[in-house]
């Protein structure tokens, strides 16, 4: 690495205490960007990087170790390490002079231009831009909140709860039952839960064979819907048992302490629940002000709020049109934010907006599936433009070609995120 | 017999006599069209479902032909007209030559 003026101050700035840097920092317009994710830290490397030096940007986010949903099923699969999707904030700092803060964003003042924290500093703004991904209503699963996660993990946030799951996946009796609720529309990595519950067989297939797999879910369809019953009734016949809203799959209560779960008023005892509750922003978004019911409504040309030019709004916790939640998307949106950001406050050419998401699934080893589209911006939304996706009766290659595609994607991701 | 095969079925436990209701049912199968190579080139020999009829106390509801071009776990929606309590009985014929059944019974309000 060559030394120059603006990765000396870079490196500097991460051993300073934090008001010292905001006082440098003053004279420069000031970007807070608030949660490290696929979006914040995009965007904050991105406007960083770009405006070398001109723009003070700051990121909060209260994780030292940032681990990735995406590929967290393959971690529970036992395809990844928990290392693996693990990344940290060093080269943040190291490389662009972003002023790192591992602290909570506690509240956003929209007329005096400021964020505390949770820590008691507060961060002046000229543009704030948040991305703090998902929580979970409270009451969506009856008989679930946060403080029975440890007996009904959730695992839809990676790290600690994954590593809980995946134990009490490994630790399920012979022939014991491995129970999902599933979310209702619209939530964080639409394939997501199939991805999962295709690993979760892939385990139990090898180390349980006798063990049993219930999805109550509360839609009547899902992401790659055909692709996923394909691939189950080829790799784990018999093994997965789907409960859709046609039959009840929306009405569903659990008992954490007796490990029971009621399916359209049915009582079963389970072994493993796995709880996805319903998702809404970050509750960052709707302390800011900017959420209109779950979501936090955005402008398609840059990402900016609805309700304040000031604020942007990115990946999971926006409301923007069609793409879905994903960290693709949050990517792709971040991309657009920044170079939009940038153009505002330095003047720097601003290029027209382009969009563009692809998930991918891991149905069984070697055997990958996605879907993806290109977006726009009209003036009502982010409009999907045009889209592709795997096909039941892929031969192997192809399915082999498809997974390794998506593990190049992780590195090029996670390198745009962090590195 | 085929591995893996389940069946689901949902409709009202109770309703007035005569009313329409709405019952759903889905079988958990793989239906292999017969029309796709393995990895060999060898054609995987047809496995699927290709009938299904639902009867009402010994009376016909619905009875269907269904064919190699029906997706994996074949799921139908129909309506019947119900004119007192019994017993609503489905039976799915496999290639194979085995016979799944599931039954519910209703109740009519007074």
């Amino acid at each position: 690495m060559t030394w120059n003026r603006r990765k000396f101050l870079g490196a500097a700035t991460g051993a300073l205490s934090a008001p010292a840097v905001l006082a440098e920092g003053s004279g420069k317009p000031r970007v807070v960007v608030v949660g490290g994710g696929a979006g914040g830290g995009t965007v904050a490397r991105y406007i960083a990087k770009d405006s070398d030096g001109a723009i003070d940007v700051t990121l909060i986010e209260p994780s030292q170790v940032y681990f990735s949903c995406f590929f967290s099923n393959l971690y529970i699969g036992g395809l990844k390490s928990i290392d693996e999707i693990g990344h940290t904030y060093g080269a943040l700092a190291a490389n662009y002079g972003i002023n790192v803060i591992h602290d909570w964003a506690v509240a956003v003042d929209r007329v005096d231009k400021n964020v505390t924290l949770a820590g008691g500093q507060v961060l002046p703004y000229d543009k704030l831009i948040l991305s703090p991904g998902i929580d979970f209503i409270e009451g969506s699963v009856p008989g679930w909140d946060l403080s029975v996660q440890t007996k009904m993990p959730h695992a839809y946030e990676a790290g600690s709860q994954s590593q809980l799951l995946r134990a009490q996946i490994e630790n399920m009796p012979e022939g014991g039952v491995y129970a999902m609720v599933a979310p209702p529309n619209p939530y964080r990595c639409p394939p997501g839960p199939y991805e999962r519950i295709s690993m979760v067989a892939h385990v139990l297939k090898a180390t349980n064979p006798t063990a049993k797999i219930v999805i109550a879910d509360p839609k009547p369809k899902f992401s790659k819907m055909a692709l996923f019953e394909d691939g189950w009734a080829t790799h784990y016949p018999g093994l997965i048992d789907w409960i859709g809203e046609d039959f009840g799959g929306g009405d569903v209560s659990v008992d954490p302490d007796q490990m029971m779960l009621t399916i359209d008023g049915e009582e079963m005892a389970v072994d493993v629940c796995n709880v996805i509750p319903a998702m809404k922003a970050g509750r960052i978004a709707e302390l800011a002000g900017v959420t209109d019911g779950r979501w936090a409504p955005v402008n398609s040309a840059d990402m900016s709020s609805k309700t304040d030019p000031d604020v942007y709004v990115l990946g999971d916790a926006c409301q923007q049109g069609d793409m879905p939640k994903s960290g693709f998307s949050a990517n792709s949106q971040a991309k657009v934010c920044a170079n939009a950001v940038r153009g505002s406050l330095t003047g720097s050419r601003i290029f027209p907006p382009r969009y563009a998401n692809t998930c991918w699934s891991l149905i069984a080893v070697n055997d990958g599936v996605k879907v993806g589209a290109t977006y726009e911006a009209t003036e009502e939304k982010i409009a999907r433009v045009d889209g592709f996706v795997s096909q039941v009766g892929e031969d192997a290659n192809l399915r082999k070609t498809t997974y390794e595609e998506s593990e190049n994607w992780y590195a090029a991701i996670t390198a745009d995120m962090f590195h | 017999m085929a591995t893996g095969v389940k069946t689901r079925v949902k409709l009202p436990k109770q309703v007035r006599a005569g009313e329409v209701v709405t019952i759903k049912t889905l079988i958990t199968h793989r239906m292999e069209s017969g029309h796709r190579l393995d990895s060999d080139n060898q054609p995987i020999p047809r496995s699927i479902i290709h009938r299904f009829l639902c009867e009402f106390e010994g009376e016909l509801v619905i009875d269907l032909d269904i064919g190699p071009g029906i997706s994996t776990n074949p799921f139908f929606e129909f309506q019947a007209l119900v004119p007192g309590p019994g017993v609503f009985t489905f039976i799915w014929f496999d290639d194979d030559g085995a016979i799944y059944t599931d039954s519910r019974a209703i109740s009519v309000m007074s």
